[in-house]
């Protein structure tokens, strides 16, 4: 197995966390699972963590279902995949509100203050739509299970982005979104009485009054002040997995697949990444359609001798549309190379139905880790 | 059986595209504007999170974020923006006096919109009812007759349609809960607003389908008019057709080399092709009374103008 192994596959066996990222309906789950799996035929234990709100993973791995909750995958539910397993996957879905209380109550100083924040009428209405707690949440259970030293290997699947860098910025913007200073001074709840009677004066906050609303404005006050007392918690543990992202044990892989759109924002993401200067380790294009050298009219004639002229005609139609796909793949493909240069890659065929959910990850994983 | 068709929803000021990611929403609402702008309508399709790509899908240069441009006669883009949104909004909003700080007051309630879940979706919510305006709110501006909306993935594009009612809710009173409660009236209202689901036949896309159906009617109280199916595979080879060529695959001598290859390319292009069948069905059958249209997959190497022509013709003719 290792005399063909692939350069995308030295990057996946030698880092510790793997960070699949790209956009949507690229077959991102599916990469993720099959990496972890890949890893696990290595011997080693790993950790499959997918945030994907639709649960995408369970069906991706034939299971009925998947929690927050670690669950280890029997090796005979795996049998299908055809890979001989000496090591383990473990699959989890994060639920990132209740990822979040957690946080919150492994953060909050004291019981009090917990309950304030988790009472709080914003944080409980709106908590689900905090921008980037989502991602947030991710790389919060990523830290926590990189910590825990309960396994091996690490496989993110990170929520689609397609503004690409919402991801990376998470813990950025959580702190900036808790640690809105002036809104809070100027909220603090001692002085809010005054201001919002308007004599401290300040003319913005009298416009923020104005279009907000006196009952909104004083629920937001008590939800930051709430909020506050997690800050410092919040900032060290931002810190932690900004320099766990940023360690050379990681590695972000790159999940695209031929097509225009995907292309392009798998392009945005490779600029944004450099912009922040990490390294990406290696890049997955899923669904590539080849189409046979030789041309059409060979082909149809040699199909004619063997199979009759209404048959082979059949199969020229299908060829024919197989090679209009190979072209497209072929200018993606060729784009994604021109803007991402030498990075490991793999380009896994399109496995076109037909195929069950585990016999698909099994071919996945070996075209991933096989492929020269 | 009542035939589903597009046309009529056209006749709505308010059209959402929404679905999971990859599945085409970007290309159907930009084939929805051309054939809306075809039958007379002045419509803009709105961009919310993507990252404005419309403009060239059309040919035309890309612009600044949140400003309209005119991409063909009668139709135009915008990318909405939450910091131009603000600005407009607070300019829009404000009485006169306070006009004079609009540049700190953006400041102050962009750390305002940063730090309460749910502003910036009520903030783009908001940007497409004030498109939506006969009487547009924004100086200069002109009123369309239809907005499309190329809605964010899934689960972002919930929180686009909660937001308005959770603030409605929640501020009681004052502008923003004045607003919210206006947005999420034009919203639930059927004359005005439609929304149309768009999947792929594949597993994922179909349960993801399902799913947002469930929690728009669940959390927001809404639903579907229509779905697009897009991307249905082409071709396909009868049952005795395909067992004569497996059979000839079978026999020894018969197919060598590329024949032998493109033989089986055949079959598994077919595989698939029943594969996204089933699930094409699965899609009809969860979707219960909600009409489903379906579109044949683009085959073209760079989807651009033609083929967004083509789809938009199709739209137009299917039932």
């Amino acid at each position: 197995m290792s005399a063909n192994r692939s350069a995308l596959a030295d990057v996946l066996v030698e880092r510790r966390i793997c960070v699949c990222v790209g956009a949507g309906g690229v077959g991102k789950t599916t990469t993720s699972a099959a990496i972890a799996l890949g890893l696990a035929a290595r011997g080693r234990r790993v950790a499959l963590v997918t945030i994907d709100p639709s649960r995408r993973l369970a069906g991706a791995l034939a299971l009925n279902e998947l929690s927050n909750e670690p669950l280890t995958l029997s090796r005979e539910h795996l049998a299908p995949t055809g890979l001989e397993l000496r090591g383990e996957v473990c699959a989890m879905v994060l639920d990132p509100k209740r990822t979040f209380d957690e946080l919150v109550w492994q953060l909050a100083p004291d019981a009090r203050t917990r309950e304030r924040v988790l009472g709080n009428r914003i944080y409980r209405e709106l908590s689900n739509a905090v921008g980037g707690s989502h991602e947030f949440s991710a790389v919060a259970k990523l830290y926590e299970l990189d910590r825990s030293n309960a396994y091996d290997a690490i496989v993110l699947d990170t929520p689609p982005s397609r503004n690409t860098l919402d991801f990376l910025r998470a813990p950025e913007r959580l702190i900036q979104f808790f640690d809105a200073r002036t809104l809070r001074v100027l909220l603090a709840p001692a002085g809010l009485g005054a201001r919002l009677a308007g004599r401290a004066g300040a003319p913005a906050l009298a416009v923020i009054r104005h279009l907000v609303g006196v009952d909104l404005l004083a629920e937001i006050a008590l939800f930051l002040s709430a909020i506050s007392g997690l800050l410092s918690g919040f900032r060290e543990r931002a810190s932690a997995v900004e320099a766990l992202l940023r360690d050379p044990a990681s590695a972000f892989i790159m999940v695209s697949s031929p097509e225009r759109e995907p292309v392009r924002e798998s392009i945005a993401f490779a600029d944004a990444l450099r912009e922040a200067q990490i390294p990406l380790g290696g890049l997955v294009v899923n669904r590539v359609h080849s189409a046979e050298a030789g041309t059409a009219d060979a082909i149809e004639t040699a199909l004619t001798e063997a199979v009759g002229e209404r048959l082979a005609h059949v199969v020229a139609a299908s060829e024919a549309r197989a090679r209009v796909l190979a072209e497209r793949d072929k200018v993606g493909i060729g784009g994604l190379d021109a803007a991402l240069g030498d990075v490991p890659h793999a380009r896994i065929p399109a496995f076109n139905g037909g195929l069950g959910e585990l016999e698909t990850l099994g071919a996945v994983a070996r075209s991933l880790f096989d492929q020269r | 059986m009542e035939q589903p068709t597009i046309v009529p929803l056209l006749e709505r000021r308010l059209i959402f595209v929404l679905g999971k990611g990859g599945v085409g929403r970007t290309t159907i609402a930009a084939a929805l504007g051309l054939l809306a702008s075809r039958r007379g309508a002045r419509t803009v399709v709105a961009e919310v999170s993507a990252r404005g790509e419309l403009p060239e899908l059309f040919g035309v240069a890309a612009r600044t974020a949140g400003v309209e441009v005119e991409v063909a006669p009668g139709l135009w883009t915008i990318q909405v923006d939450v910091q131009r949104t603000l600005h407009e909004y607070l300019r829009v909003y404000l009485p006169l006096r306070m006009l004079a700080d609009v540049v700190g007051a953006t400041r102050l309630f962009g750390y305002l919109a940063a730090a309460t879940p749910g502003l910036r979706e009520l903030l783009n919510a908001g940007k497409v009812w004030e498109l939506a305006q006969t009487q547009r709110r924004v100086p200069g501006t002109r009123p369309y007759d239809l907005v499309i909306v190329d809605a964010p993935a899934s689960a972002h594009a919930l929180g686009l349609l909660t937001a308005p009612r959770s603030f409605a809710r929640t501020a009681q009173a004052g502008p923003i809960a004045r607003q919210g409660g206006q947005i999420d009236a034009m919203l639930h209202d059927a004359g005005a607003t439609a929304l149309i689901g768009v999947a792929r036949p594949a597993d994922a896309a179909v349960s993801e389908l399902l799913e947002l159906r469930d929690a728009l009617r669940e959390q927001a109280e809404l639903e579907l008019d229509l779905v697009a199916l897009n991307a249905t595979p082409p071709g396909g080879i009868d049952r005795a057709d395909a067992a004569a060529l497996e059979a000839a695959l079978r026999r020894n001598g018969v197919l060598h080399g590329q024949a032998r290859a493109a033989v089986e390319r055949a079959l598994t292009e077919d595989r698939g092709r029943r594969a996204a069948a089933e699930q094409a069905l699965r899609l009809e059958r969860g979707l219960g009374s909600v009409p489903l249209l379906e579109l044949p997959a683009i085959y073209a190497p760079i989807v651009g103008v033609a083929e967004i022509e083509t789809l938009a013709r199709q739209l137009a003719e299917a039932s």
